[in-house]
């Protein structure tokens, strides 16, 4: 038995909101495996809980008219991972989120609850940085969109005004087409463990598969949120395919980068994880875009 | 108190009960169904002690609130029993191959072999690993238990 002090069932998005604004203490709630943790561990006991899990229309993933990747923010982990768009899109977010947890966890975690609960070792959130994925927000004030980026405040903390919800994770035409990346998570176990570091990687190569049209990088704990490495990306813009740009996206990531020490790990190896994963990242990347080092 | 009435599919049989809504699954199949096969360990999603098969997925029951329960349908290991008593071949499987020892991780692992054999692919040993990774045996007889699925899957894969 949870200690919770009351429970309300959505209905509909429009019925969350209004839920929502009803009961202004009250907790989303959408897989669980999050917050009814923290309500046994104490740290959310006695809490209102507002539950959207029963909105099937928050899952599965569509392409909008205009070629946007729109991802249902209730889509659990492994339905993203089975998803046939996403295969065929961006891969790595797929195979990013098949290293949450445990098969079971995969099962009841959503992409939606990896963002909104604001940690930055989520093992989805540097892969929807790194593509620059916008957030579909909705409220009683309507819908608004911002860039995951401005979505991220602090530790724990995401730009969710009250009454508002995540409905929809968004990712342009022009954030993926001719786009392929590769995730590399950083962890004690090989299953049910929370990333030390996980650095995501895609680059968009000419047509040749010589030059590096474009990279883009971004890190979970490399920083109290998820976060780009601006340095790297524009180190390696516009070079050739080869092992010295490798060494020098490697280089630059300690310009933008700043880990800390925790009982995970020291800020030390976390400096030095966040350069070895970036080349490595980016010589995997190259080598799914076609490029030859 | 909130209570709500939740009406599923359990073990086959459609079923009807009034749960608190601060139920976790785990509570309600234990508490109001006697299904004692969902065993409670972590109670946190770390152990699948409590996995259960909910619309043919893997979910630790523990996580998971009863009311969510309304219109699904749930198998645990009793559903594995066939008419007479008898054992599925996953369940002799365990014996066969001792991956049994205190037994109180196995009903939760036998559940997540049913998924896996169910989808009549054939794994390799680390993918066995990689899917049966959910579920701590204290008594740390990993090793027998992926023999135990992986010889049933090949059986069945051979006829």
């Amino acid at each position: 038995m949870y200690d919770i002090k009351a429970l309300y069932e959505a209905t509909s998005v429009a019925d969350a909101v209004s839920l929502l604004v009803a009961h202004p203490e009250a907790k989303i709630i959408a897989g669980g495996s999050d917050v009814l943790i923290q309500i046994r561990e104490g740290r959310l006991a006695g809490c209102e809980l507002v539950s959207i899990y029963k909105l099937d229309e928050l899952r599965g993933v569509s392409l909008d008219a205009d070629g946007t990747l729109r991802i249902g923010p209730l889509t659990s982990f492994s339905h993203i991972t089975k998803d046939p768009l996403i295969r065929q899109i961006i891969n790595v977010l797929g195979e990013a989120v098949d290293m949450v947890g445990g098969p079971q966890v995969r099962n009841i975690g959503t992409i939606g609850g990896n963002t909104c609960n604001g940690v930055t070792s989520a093992d989805s959130a540097s892969t929807l940085h790194a593509w620059d994925a916008v957030m579909e927000v909705t409220g009683p004030n309507g819908v608004r969109q911002l860039p995951i980026k401005e979505f991220y405040i602090w530790a724990g903390e995401v730009a969710l005004q009250p009454g508002e919800l995540l409905t929809a994770i968004l990712i342009a035409k022009e954030s993926y087409e001719g786009y392929v990346g590769h995730y590399i998570k950083y962890a004690m176990r090989n299953a049910m463990d929370i990333a030390t570091t996980g650095c995501s990687v895609n680059v968009k190569l000419s047509a040749d598969k010589k030059t590096i049209e474009d990279a883009r990088i971004a890190y979970g704990v490399a920083g109290p949120v998820p976060m780009r490495a601006p340095s790297a990306e524009a180190a390696v813009k516009g070079l050739p395919v080869s092992q010295a740009t490798v060494e020098a996206f490697g280089e630059a990531v300690l310009k933008d980068v700043n880990p800390r020490t925790s009982w995970r790990a020291s800020k030390e190896l976390r400096l030095q994880l966040a350069q070895e994963l970036a080349k490595r990242a980016l010589a995997r990347s190259i080598q799914l875009a076609g490029g030859d080092i | 108190m909130q209570t709500q009435l939740v009406t599923c599919t359990i073990n086959g049989k459609l079923t009807q009960t009034v749960v608190d809504t601060r139920a976790s699954l785990t509570d309600m199949l234990r508490n109001d169904y006697r299904l004692t096969s969902v065993k409670k360990g972590c109670e946190v999603g770390e152990c699948g002690a409590c996995n259960v098969l909910i619309d043919g997925e893997c979910f630790n029951s523990c996580i998971y609130l009863a009311v969510w329960a309304e219109g699904k349908t749930i198998r645990t290991l009793e559903d594995l029993l066939g008419p007479n008593g008898e054992l599925s071949d996953i369940q002799q499987a365990f014996i066969d191959e001792a991956a049994v020892q205190c037994g109180f991780c196995t009903p939760g692992v036998i559940m997540t072999a049913v998924e896996i054999l169910g989808m009549g692919r054939r794994f390799t040993r680390d993918e066995l690993r990689k899917l049966l990774s959910g579920h701590l045996c204290r008594c740390t007889g990993y090793e027998n238990i992926v023999n135990a699925v992986e010889k049933t899957m090949n059986k069945r894969l051979d006829g």
